[in-house]
């Protein structure tokens, strides 16, 4: 009875936690995502509400909760309540198979750093990712709207079409790694860069780590895959009918498909939370030099500073940032802040790939969207299916 | 443990079962449709068959069904009226009646020592699964997906338009 209540104890201490952590990161993903974009747009973006306009989630998120709830008197009520909360409930519960680090111990606790381990977590997602299409497709159809119909109707079709060549590219390393598991998957990876799936193997798997990327950018709905809610055609697409806390779920789901795809990709193709060349050649003293480097930048820029609050500011976030390096360096911590620190690093590289693509790329138009996943994507991903299997079939006895 | 979700989650599917007949629009039968699959995927899941728990909510819940509901919504499908007598009044007690001599002979014909027991069955993972395709199934498996084939290039052929 003992090993259970701990057993239950633990589970709910990381779900809080990870929950907790995603949140905060869902609603900073915005202010990064407007950040960037405005940077490649020549523009400073948020910049009002705290330093650099570090607040401006916090504003979102009371602007969301504190605005008109508005239920238009012409929808399907029930399916209309339930579409957003599909939507959220899907995207979050994908988050719960995903590992980002190894079995860590702190005092006389031993836990896996992820909620839990499936022997089945890749199909997991898969199912939970596709149930999350109703939460789309019912907003879209429930809210009676014309724009907002085609728009559920255009991500329905959309995300039955890309799962075919996203399914193909998640198989071929599972060919090479031989499990389902997410953790056993990422374990096999271990070593170096040359052991990650997009490098090693009888066949690497770059084609497929490209697929995979063009069908997360449809799957999640984003630029250039943004049909779904083209303003300009569509007004905001599924989401047109539904305000505050409602049009947030949507909001929420869609950030946090977009970790969950980019955590799967890192998963699958970047050896998860392993460090890229082994640590006795120094990849663990990497982010105490990156931090480090930054907090000195900060605090050189915070000395010359030419506006009067950078003179607090700068040098404020420098000692935070070489704080954080040193504590990189602690011993105590590094067994499980390392691969934090590699998981989180291989997984924004690639949330930042999506906001750069979004600042970049116009959009497609529908029957381009449509012939390139049946014409192009879906024979190239199903090619690469066979020559991997044919190549791992030849080198294992 | 075991028992209380069997009995939460058979009771889901069959009320969802009920609810696709009962239901007068297409979508919300559809949906209705969608809980039946998703509770089935629970009891495969209790019984450790995993990966058909896996598939069957990827097959039918995430890829046919949503589908079905597209082409609803396509075809902007309304509620439906009831036309005619209704066949609920003779129809209820003969379904139970049914129902009783189904559980009756199936209680009689196998004894209790093949009884299904919750988390006693394994073998129902990936690796389980393959094997017993490509090795004992192996001709039922391939004469399947020809057949599937068959049926796909039949509605692509059906589907075409005819080029004058």
């Amino acid at each position: 009875m003992e090993l259970f209540d701990s057993f239950i104890l633990i589970s709910l201490v990381k779900a809080a936690v990870i929950f907790g952590v995603l949140m905060t990161t869902l609603a900073y993903l915005q202010w990064v995502e407007r950040k960037v974009i405005a940077h490649i747009q020549v523009r400073p973006g948020p910049y009002r509400v705290g330093p650099h306009g570090l607040l401006q989630p916090l504003a979102d998120v009371i602007k969301l909760i504190t605005k008109e709830d508005l239920v238009p008197p012409y929808v399907n009520k029930p399916l209309y309540l339930a579409a957003p909360f599909l939507a959220v409930t899907m995207a979050l519960l994908s988050i719960s198979v995903i590992p980002f680090g190894p079995v860590i111990h702190i005092g006389p606790v031993t836990t896996a750093m992820q909620m839990t381990d499936l022997n089945i977590g890749v199909l997991f997602i898969l199912a939970v990712s596709s149930m999350g299409v109703y939460g789309i497709a019912l907003a879209g159809w429930a809210s009676n709207n014309k724009y907002s119909l085609i728009g559920g109707l255009r991500s329905s079709a959309q995300m039955i079409s890309y799962e075919l060549p996203m399914s193909l590219a998640i198989a071929a390393p599972l060919l090479i790694s031989n499990t389902l598991s997410l953790r056993e998957l990422v374990e096999r990876q271990a070593g170096s860069i040359l052991n990650w799936n997009i490098l090693s193997g009888p066949f690497p798997q770059v084609i497929s780590f490209i697929i995979f990327i063009i069908a997360a950018f449809a799957e999640t709905n984003r630029v250039p895959f943004d049909l779904p809610e083209a303003e300009n055609e569509l007004v905001a697409g599924f989401h047109t009918e539904y305000s505050s806390m409602k049009f947030a779920s949507f909001f929420m789901a869609e950030y946090a498909n977009m970790i969950t795809v980019s955590a799967m990709a890192t998963l699958l193709f970047l050896g998860g939370w392993m460090a890229p060349w082994p640590a006795e050649y120094g990849s663990s003293l990497v982010p105490s030099i990156l931090f480090g480097i930054a907090g000195l930048v900060l605090l050189y820029h915070g000395a010359n500073a030419t506006r009067k609050r950078d003179k607090l500011t700068f040098p404020a976030f420098g000692i935070i940032f070489l704080g954080i390096a040193g504590i990189f360096l602690l011993p105590v911590v590094q067994s499980w802040l390392l691969p934090l620190f590699w998981f989180c690093a291989k997984t924004g590289a690639i949330l930042f790939a999506f906001m750069w693509i979004r600042g970049t790329l116009p959009r497609f138009r529908y029957d381009q969207l449509m012939g390139f996943t049946w014409k192009f994507l879906f024979p190239v991903a199903m090619l690469n299916l066979l020559v991997t299997s044919f190549l791992v079939a030849w080198t294992t006895k | 443990m075991d028992v209380i979700l069997f009995l939460t989650f058979a009771v889901i599917a069959v009320v969802c079962a009920i609810n696709v007949v009962v239901q007068t629009h297409p979508i919300s039968s559809a949906l209705s449709l969608v809980g039946v699959m998703g509770s089935l995927a629970v009891l495969y899941l209790l019984l450790g068959a995993e990966f058909i728990a896996a598939a069957q909510v990827i097959v039918y819940a995430g890829a046919v069904m949503v589908l079905f509901v597209f082409v609803i919504m396509l075809l902007n499908a309304g509620a439906e009226t009831s036309k005619g007598r209704s066949y609920l009044i003779p129809g209820a007690p003969l379904l139970i009646v049914f129902l009783g001599l189904v559980a009756f002979f199936v209680q009689r014909i196998f004894p209790s020592s093949t009884m299904v027991r919750f988390g006693g069955f394994t073998g129902g993972g990936p690796r389980d699964i393959g094997n017993a395709l490509f090795t004992t199934y192996l001709l039922p498996f391939e004469v399947t997906s020809l057949l599937i084939l068959i049926a796909i290039v039949g509605a692509i052929v059906l589907a075409r338009k005819e080029i004058e």
